[in-house]
């Protein structure tokens, strides 16, 4: 009997949340406000400064959606999560959006039901090792030993890595990225693994980080992306080509600075209905027929957010790479706004 | 005759001899160092070794300290200042030590809170102050609880009358049955919070008008959330884990049974569980929409926790005294109640004082835990200013100065806990 009521409660809770969930829209919308989550502080990506005030290159993409939905990129709760506590978060409600460096896999897709809305970073697994080490392949570095964050999926990308190539190596469990940054600069390691990005923004941050260097192999794909959950496919798509319109403006090249302008009208008819002059792209999205402008006018397109942020310019210095525009030799491809 | 006899004997020392310097090396510095460092050969090792390692400490410490860099804007130009620490970075960032990201506006806020602190311990902590403060005491969890989360002055009042009425009730009730009463007084203020509360909270919002700016729960960190945490817990757990002792130690099956569940079930999880419980799972059972505040689940699990250990500490405290002393009650005609609170538990809780600040002092340490559910406690601040990149990479400093922070807070409270047992200590010794 008590089990039952239990599990009538549970029940319920769920079809609620499960009905919750069909209209995020609109409860962002009553909210004013767009519930984000992001992760508790990492370089380049995201972190709250001195001011409390979050900046970063996810941050970025909560806010461009934030102006899309609202109209103003300032209307973002965001909400710090774990590795263990994000996909809670989502499922159960508390956020609407979650963009914290989250990789696209088949099980996350699939069996967590989540809807991955696009790739914002291409990032895959790399090496630092020092210069001194003498090592210029990861081919080289049999019976080197790895400093590696224990229960990731580098740990496996590395064993399997080191087995196809027939190397042996000892590993050097640890929890954090501060830790591994220690260990690896008390030379209680040769190699330091994790995600290139995570690499380089580790390095930018050695006293001199001239004498250290980044291995040419990637050793696993780690496309990182926003997230909604399943079951609410508008507000999915809404997450999904507001990521869309920001690459493709720069694909256009429509940029913070010269928005205004092409707001007043252009002779592309593409860009024409990007910003909202013509066609009604965003009425079939449920949005104001400017919303793609809004999202754009917060930071600027996807190139002029990867500059500020994690870009050549920054301390932690990564350039495009795979995340160029697919014009450019990189994977950068939005569909086209028709 | 007198002549004789000072001509016979020659000299007679009429003033004492003044007591000659004992030998150099019994005396001062030197007879302290002999006896306390170099008593023996073994002594005299492991005292010169101590001082090696004291000298090779001070070595690096000294220097890092001596050339630490207070002004600079980020961890490379530190590093072009000095050799030493880089303290620019508490410089720079101290108010998210201390209150997390309150708005930097309202930080008199906290503040003013933790002044009225004091007052409103100090009639629970010494018997000196006039127990007439107490009723300061009483009201303070309500001007507490305003000034941090702010909004108007009504929502506090209106809990504040709830608690009055079950108080009143308690009153009127407490001559006839005191367990009806007891009931009655907790039904009283559950009937409140769950219907009257709200009219009466938005009632008196139009009597007091907006009040302070309405700070939400997830920007408040740092120091500031520890003590939260810390100080509601502690005062939270201590009169529940003796009511749990208690109902341990019951002959009611049903109230035994409880106790027993509760302290065992608690005691048998990690207080980590417990936490993603009130962060996460809770969120899916309680319908859309329901905002229960994460602080408020926090600190009900925090406290749930330490009571489980505390009661068995004040068990223990209960398992000491001798049986004697619950046939005196007994024999003096006490009820239970009046037994307990007038000869049982003053002794237990006396022998269990080094027990419950030992709990207090591990709870309030544990309370670091939240930054594992993303709560920006003072450890959980240093992943973001780790994620600047301008700090990126600094450690030391950061750590240590949390570490001086909770290591001023417990040895304060241990340091209460040697007073508490001197100022209780009745035994010829």
């Amino acid at each position: 009997m008590k089990k039952s009521v239990f599990f009538g409660a549970v029940a319920t809770a769920g079809l609620l949340a499960g009905a919750a969930s069909a209209q995020t829209l609109a409860e962002v919308q009553d909210r004013d406000s767009l519930r984000c989550g992001v992760t508790t502080g990492l370089v380049g990506f995201a972190a709250p400064d001195e001011t409390g005030e979050w900046e970063g290159f996810d941050v970025a993409v909560c806010r461009a959606v934030a102006a899309a939905v609202l109209g103003d990129g300032s209307k973002v709760e965001f909400i710090p999560t774990t590795g263990s506590t994000r996909f809670t978060a989502l499922a159960s409600g508390e956020i609407d959006l979650l963009a914290r460096n989250t990789t696209w896999t088949f099980s996350r897709d699939v069996d967590l039901e989540f809807e991955f809305v696009g790739v914002n970073y291409y990032d895959g697994q790399g090496f630092l090792v020092r210069k001194d080490l003498g090592v210029t392949s990861a081919t080289e570095l049999d019976g080197a030993t790895v400093c590696i964050q224990t229960g990731t999926t580098t740990e496996l990308n590395l064993a399997d890595f080191f087995r196809a190539n027939g190397m042996s190596y000892e590993p050097v469990p640890i929890e954090t990225n501060a830790e591994a940054q220690q260990q690896y600069l008390a030379n209680a390691c040769d190699v330091y693994t994790t995600d290139a990005s995570g690499l380089a923004a580790t390095r930018a941050a050695f006293e001199a980080p001239d004498d250290h260097m980044l291995l040419p192999e990637i050793i696993s794909k780690e496309p990182l992306g926003p997230l909604v959950r399943h079951g609410d496919n508008v507000w999915g798509d809404i997450a999904r080509w507001t990521l869309n319109a920001l690459i493709t403006a720069e694909e256009l090249g429509v940029t913070s600075e010269n928005l205004e302008e092409m707001m007043a009208g252009t002779d592309n008819p593409e860009i024409n209905r990007l910003l909202g002059t013509e066609g009604n792209l965003g009425e079939m999205l449920g949005l104001e027929a400017d919303w793609a402008a809004n999202a754009i006018a917060v930071a600027g397109n996807y190139a002029e957010i990867f500059e500020a942020n994690i870009g050549e310019e920054t301390a932690i210095g990564l350039a495009r790479g795979l995340n160029a525009q697919w014009t450019d030799g990189g994977l950068l491809y939005s569909p086209p706004f028709r | 005759m007198s002549d004789t006899h000072a001509n016979t004997i020659a000299f007679v020392r009429e003033t004492q001899l003044p007591p000659s310097p004992p030998p150099a090396a019994e005396t001062g510095a030197i007879k302290w160092v002999r006896e306390n460092l170099f008593s023996s050969i073994l002594n005299s090792i492991l005292t010169l070794l101590s001082l090696l390692v004291i000298f090779m400490v001070l070595k690096g410490m000294v220097p890092w300290f001596w050339n630490s860099t207070w002004n600079a804007n980020s961890l490379s130009e530190c590093r072009e200042a000095g050799t030493g620490a880089c303290f620019a970075v508490i410089r720079e960032r101290w108010p998210q030590f201390f209150f997390g990201f309150y708005p930097s506006t309202e930080y008199w806020r906290p503040l003013l809170t933790f002044v009225l602190l004091f007052p409103a311990l100090a009639p629970i902590l010494f018997n000196k102050v006039p127990q007439k403060a107490l009723f300061f005491t009483l009201l303070y969890p309500f001007i507490g609880y305003w000034l941090i989360w702010g909004g108007s002055l009504g929502g506090p009042v209106a809990t504040l009358l709830g608690v009055v009425v079950a108080y009143c009730v308690y009153r009127t009730l407490v001559a006839q049955a005191p367990v009806i009463a007891l009931l009655a007084s907790v039904a009283a203020v559950v009937i409140w919070m769950l219907f009257i509360n709200g009219f009466a909270a938005d009632a008196l919002a139009g009597v007091f008008g907006a009040g302070l700016e309405e700070v939400d729960s997830r920007n408040i960190g740092g120091f500031l959330l520890t003590m939260i945490l810390g100080i509601v817990s502690i005062s939270l757990a201590l009169p529940l884990g003796i009511l749990l002792a208690l109902g341990r130690q019951s002959d009611l099956l049903i109230i035994k049974a409880i106790c027993v569940g509760f302290i065992e079930f608690i005691r048998g999880v990690p207080l980590i569980t417990l936490l993603f419980v009130a962060s996460v799972l809770l969120s899916y059972f309680l319908p859309p929409g329901t905002t229960f505040d994460l602080v408020l689940r926090v600190i009900i699990l925090i406290t749930m926790f330490a009571a489980a250990y505390l009661a068995e500490v004040v068990r223990g405290g209960l398992a000491a005294l001798p049986r004697g002393q619950y046939e005196a009650a007994d024999s003096l005609g006490l009820d239970y109640w009046q037994a307990i609170r007038l000869i049982i538990m003053p002794q237990a809780l006396k022998i269990s004082i080094p027990g419950i600040v030992n709990v207090f002092i591990g709870l309030y340490k544990d309370t670091t835990l939240v930054s594992i559910i993303s709560m920006y406690d003072p450890l959980g601040v240093v992943q973001p200013i780790l994620a600047d990149s301008d700090w990126n990479g600094i450690l030391w400093e950061l750590y240590g100065f949390v570490a001086l922070f909770f290591f001023i807070s417990c040895y304060s409270m241990s340091q209460y806990s040697r007073y508490l047992e001197n100022k209780l200590r009745t035994d010829h010794r």
